[in-house]
């Protein structure tokens, strides 16, 4: 009886999450197949899969030979892995001195830090070109760089101070008593020890860094500097869509995200569900 | 050498005292043990020793040089941890050859400790281990060998067997007995068990509410405890404290262990029931609800039989007892 409606419940949740599953790749599967079908058999059919007859690679010619699709893909690229790299960096840094050190203020630093993630950072648009012209910066990837990192340090202090708390002061003044330095222990000891989270941080930060528009529009719009997302708009024209081009561009712009995300997702998982079992 | 002195050391936690005015000696080769309650600052204390608190004032010497500021890397001292704090990433032999590493030995010098180390610690066969493929008590004997291998003025042990079970725990404390034996090196212990402070100590240091109640060998706190709370500290189990006036005895209290109690069914001098029996082959423990004294555990060696409500009488051997007045303090006898 019991074991019966295990079943029947274990079901259910199947059928949601499979439902929830399709309703969310759904969207990306019809860009996936409407990139490989001719321009005609987008508009006719846009739901039907590419057969021998609609099957077409026109808009990847159009993306490789026409854009600077290349230079696009690395400047988003370089852009996304920086930004990346220093707001995990600094934001770990910071959460191990919060979580670590006495000092006055600590508490209220924590809140400090962690304000960034309810205020968002295009209010200050204005203010930030204004910066970046006066250092300098426009149409640098240290302009969209600089930018992503500071957005991206609340949300990393935030996490990372809770899972900092939670890597054992015994090993850390072992490793004091055997002679490491405080940066040693930062990086051997404590950091190790909070990769899951770490990768939780690194999903959650990349994604927006690599899908945004509005920041390379504004401070990095020239042709050297041009992000993916903001190079597949040349296909976006205001009267006429070259929508081959645009389904090709994007199809192209999901892989770095799903290569990233599986090279996460293991300790994301653990990231996630740590604390909840142990 | 290994000679520590603390004096008037003192520890707070902003408005909160944790450590008020200690002053202890502890000389040359000698096994110190700290042994109080929790929360009574013992390992605050041997923090403070380490280098990993700071000092709100006094001053800590090690060898007759103060060292309040010398980092706990400088200060020649290594310590295991209750949680074993080994290395996850490190193999044992990383684990313990990591401090002279740091310290710049030349490699086949490390090398060399580290097994020697390892061979006194019967952990040869498992240098290339990490800790996660360890059992605890393996585990905690890797802690106590990347001790070893530093060669330490003093050894600090913060309640190194709490995590093992209780067969582990017996044959760990041997071999950590055995261990100062063969170093000869000072050695400073903290403790909540007072049968580990017992067994191992050449001295223990009571403490309570960050301050020492007692220092002296573990007979001496056996047989001469100053006040109240060393007396019901100290043995096991723990000393009965009757109630001094109604026994027309002098003091707030009469300190009383349980080995020191004669039991009859016939007469005596306090009269009681039978509330619990506890038989554990060897000697035979019962506690006897009499009032006002509460209840009165007394110890008998071997088996004996008793059931629960049955009436029975206890006589104190009154030579053996210890009266302590309205301060909790040892009255003059």
């Amino acid at each position: 009886m019991s074991a019966r409606a295990n079943i029947l419940r274990s079901s259910a949740a199947h059928a949601i999450l499979i439902a929830y599953t399709i309703l969310a790749l759904y969207p990306v599967f019809l860009i996936v197949i409407n990139s490989m079908k001719s321009r005609r058999a987008i508009f006719n059919d846009p739901l039907a899969l590419p057969t021998r007859e609609t099957f077409d690679l026109v808009g990847f010619h159009t993306v490789l030979e026409q854009g600077n699709f290349l230079l696009y893909f690395q400047n988003s690229l370089i852009v996304t892995v920086a930004s990346l790299f220093f707001a995990l960096l600094f934001g770990a840094m910071a959460a191990f001195a919060l979580a670590e050190y006495r000092f006055r203020g600590n508490l209220l630093m924590g809140l400090y830090l962690a304000l960034g993630i309810m205020i968002p950072i295009r209010l200050g648009t204005v203010a930030i070109l204004e910066m970046m012209v006066a250092a300098n910066l426009v149409n640098t990837h240290w302009a969209l760089i600089l930018v992503y990192t500071a957005n991206g340090l609340p949300l990393a202090v935030f996490i990372l101070s809770e899972f900092m708390r939670q890597v054992s002061d015994d090993l850390k003044n072992a490793a004091r008593i055997d002679g490491l330095s405080e940066y040693r222990i930062f990086f051997t000891i404590a950091l190790p020890l909070v990769r899951p989270a770490l990768a939780t941080v690194a999903v959650f930060t990349m994604i927006p860094i690599w899908n945004d528009l509005w920041f390379p529009l504004i401070l990095a719009p020239g042709e050297g500097t041009k992000t993916l997302t903001l190079g597949s708009q040349i296909f976006l024209g205001q009267y006429v869509t070259n929508w081959n081009a645009v389904l090709a561009a994007l199809t192209l712009a999901i892989f770095p995200v799903v290569v990233l995300y599986l090279i996460f997702s293991r300790q994301l998982i653990r990231g996630i569900t740590r604390g909840a079992v142990k | 050498m290994g000679n520590l002195s603390l004096n008037k050391v003192c520890k707070s936690f902003g408005q909160v005292d944790v450590i008020r005015d200690v002053d202890l000696e502890v000389k040359d080769g000698e096994f110190c043990v700290f042994v109080g309650p929790s929360g009574c600052g013992k390992s605050t204390l041997l923090r403070m020793i380490a280098g990993l608190e700071d000092i709100t004032s006094g001053d800590v010497c090690i060898d007759g040089s103060v060292v309040n500021t010398v980092p706990p890397s400088k200060r020649e001292i290594a310590m295991v941890f209750q949680s074993y704090a080994l290395y996850p990433h490190l193999n044992v032999r990383d684990n313990m050859g990591l401090g002279l590493k740091q310290a710049g030995q030349p490699r086949a010098e490390i090398a060399e400790k580290v097994d020697r180390a390892a061979k006194m610690l019967d952990l040869e066969k498992y240098l290339t281990r990490r800790p996660g493929e360890l059992s605890g008590g393996q585990r905690q004997r890797v802690a106590i060998g990347r001790a070893i291998v530093r060669k330490p003025k003093l050894f600090l042990f913060d309640e190194p067997l709490s995590n093992l079970d209780a067969a582990l725990r017996v044959q760990t404390r041997i071999e950590i007995a055995n261990l100062h034996r063969e170093l000869g090196a000072t050695m400073i212990y903290v403790t909540h068990d007072q049968v580990e402070a017992m067994t191992l100590a050449d001295r223990i240091v009571v403490l309570r509410d960050g301050r020492i109640e007692q220092v002296g060998a573990p007979m001496e706190l056996y047989n001469n405890p100053a006040n109240e709370f060393v007396a019901g500290f100290i043995g096991s189990p723990k000393m009965n404290f009757l109630n001094a006036p109604a026994l027309s005895q002098p003091g707030r209290s009469l300190g009383i262990r349980p080995e020191h109690l004669t039991l009859s069914r016939d007469g005596g001098l306090i009269e009681g029931r039978v509330s619990h029996v506890e038989h554990l082959g060897g000697e035979t423990l019962i506690y006897l609800r009499a009032e006002p004294h509460g209840l009165i555990t007394v110890r008998l060696f071997g088996e004996h039989a008793a059931s629960v409500d049955d009436r029975a009488f206890v006589t104190p051997d009154m030579a053996r007892a210890f009266h302590f007045g309205d301060d909790g303090l040892r009255l003059a006898a």
